[in-house]
C-alpha cells in the first residue's frame, strides 16, 4: 500500500472537485444575479436627477 | 495606493454631464442592465445582503453621477465593479468592512433573512468561500463566476495578472482542501443557527484541546482555542 506518486485517481477526483467548485461558485453568484432587483435601485437615478435638477433650478 | 486603472470616475467636476441626451439613456439603461451582476458582486465581497445593496447603490449613484468619465466602448461592467471594488476597500470605517465573513457578523444577521445571505445556508463551498482572505475570494468570483478575463480581473482588482491568477489558485486549493475535510476551512465551526453538534464540540474544545484536537480523522475544531 504505498502511495507515493499521486495516483490516477487522486488527480481524477481533484479535477471533479474543481468543477464541483466551479459549478458552486457560479450557482452562488447566479443565484443572487436571478433576484428581482429591488425597486430602490431602479428608482435611484431618477432620484438623484431629480436632486441635481432642484439644484441646478435653484441656483 | 489606489491608482485608478479603469479611470475610476472622481466627481471633482461638480457632476457636469456631458449633454449628450442619447448617450445618456444608452448608458443609463446598460448600467440597469448590470444592477444584478453589480449586486452579485456586492454580495460576494460583504457576505451580508443589506450591507450588500447599500454599498452597490453607492456604486451605482457613483457610477452614474461621474458617466462622463467612462471610456465609450470600453467594459462598463468591469469600470462599474472596479467603483464598487475601490469603494468598499476604500474607506475601512463603512459598515461593510466590518461585516467579514466571521462568525461574530454572521451571529449578527437576522435570521429572517439568513436564506438571502451567502453567510447562512451554507453549502459546503459557501462556508469555505466565506474564510477565504478577501482578496482570494474576490479574485475566484470574477474569474470563476463573474466570467471576467485574468486581465479583467487584475485591472478591477487593482493588481497584476500574476497575482490575481496565483489567488485564484491559492483559493481553488483552499476550497478543495476544505472540500476534501483536509483543508483549515473545514475545520471551521458553524456560525449561529449552525447545529448543536459542532456548537458543542467547539465548546469541549475549548475545554479540554489536547484530548480533542488528536482524536479521529482530522482536526475537529482544528484551530485549537489557544
Amino acid at each position: 500500500m504505498k502511495r507515493e506518486e499521486p495516483d490516477r485517481e487522486e488527480v481524477i477526483a481533484a479535477r471533479a472537485r474543481q468543477r464541483a467548485i466551479g459549478r458552486e461558485l457560479r450557482r452562488l453568484y447566479d443565484e443572487v444575479v436571478q433576484e428581482p432587483v429591488p425597486d430602490d435601485f431602479l428608482d435611484l437615478l431618477k432620484k438623484i436627477d431629480e436632486t441635481k435638477g432642484k439644484k441646478d433650478g435653484t441656483s | 495606493m489606489i491608482s485608478h486603472n479603469f479611470d475610476e470616475p472622481s466627481l471633482s467636476a461638480s457632476g457636469e454631464a456631458a449633454a449628450v441626451p442619447g448617450r445618456d439613456e444608452d448608458f443609463r439603461r446598460d448600467l440597469l442592465g448590470l444592477i444584478p451582476f453589480l449586486r452579485a458582486f456586492s454580495r460576494s465581497l460583504c457576505g451580508d445582503r443589506e450591507l450588500a445593496d447599500d454599498l452597490a447603490q453607492e456604486a451605482l449613484a457613483k457610477a452614474w453621477q461621474s458617466r462622463e468619465s467612462f471610456r465609450a466602448g470600453s467594459n462598463l461592467k468591469a469600470w462599474l465593479f472596479t467603483i464598487l471594488r475601490n469603494q468598499f476597500y476604500s474607506d475601512r470605517r463603512r459598515a461593510w468592512r466590518q461585516a467579514p465573513w466571521d462568525e461574530s457578523a454572521a451571529e449578527r444577521v437576522p435570521v429572517a433573512r439568513g436564506e438571502q445571505t451567502w453567510a447562512m445556508h451554507l453549502s459546503d463551498t459557501a462556508r469555505a468561500l466565506r474564510g477565504l482572505p478577501a482578496e482570494q475570494r474576490e479574485a475566484l468570483i470574477l474569474v470563476g463566476a463573474g466570467g471576467f478575463s485574468y486581465e479583467d480581473a487584475a485591472r478591477i482588482s487593482n493588481c497584476a495578472v500574476g497575482t490575481v491568477k496565483s489567488r485564484v489558485a491559492r483559493a481553488r486549493k483552499a476550497l478543495s482542501a476544505a472540500l476534501e475535510g483536509t483543508g483549515p476551512l473545514s475545520a471551521e465551526p458553524r456560525p449561529a443557527g449552525g447545529n448543536a453538534t459542532n456548537e458543542i464540540m467547539a465548546q469541549l474544545n475549548r475545554l479540554a484541546p489536547q484530548g480533542f484536537s488528536e482524536a479521529g480523522s482530522g482536526p475537529v475544531e482544528g484551530k485549537d482555542s489557544a
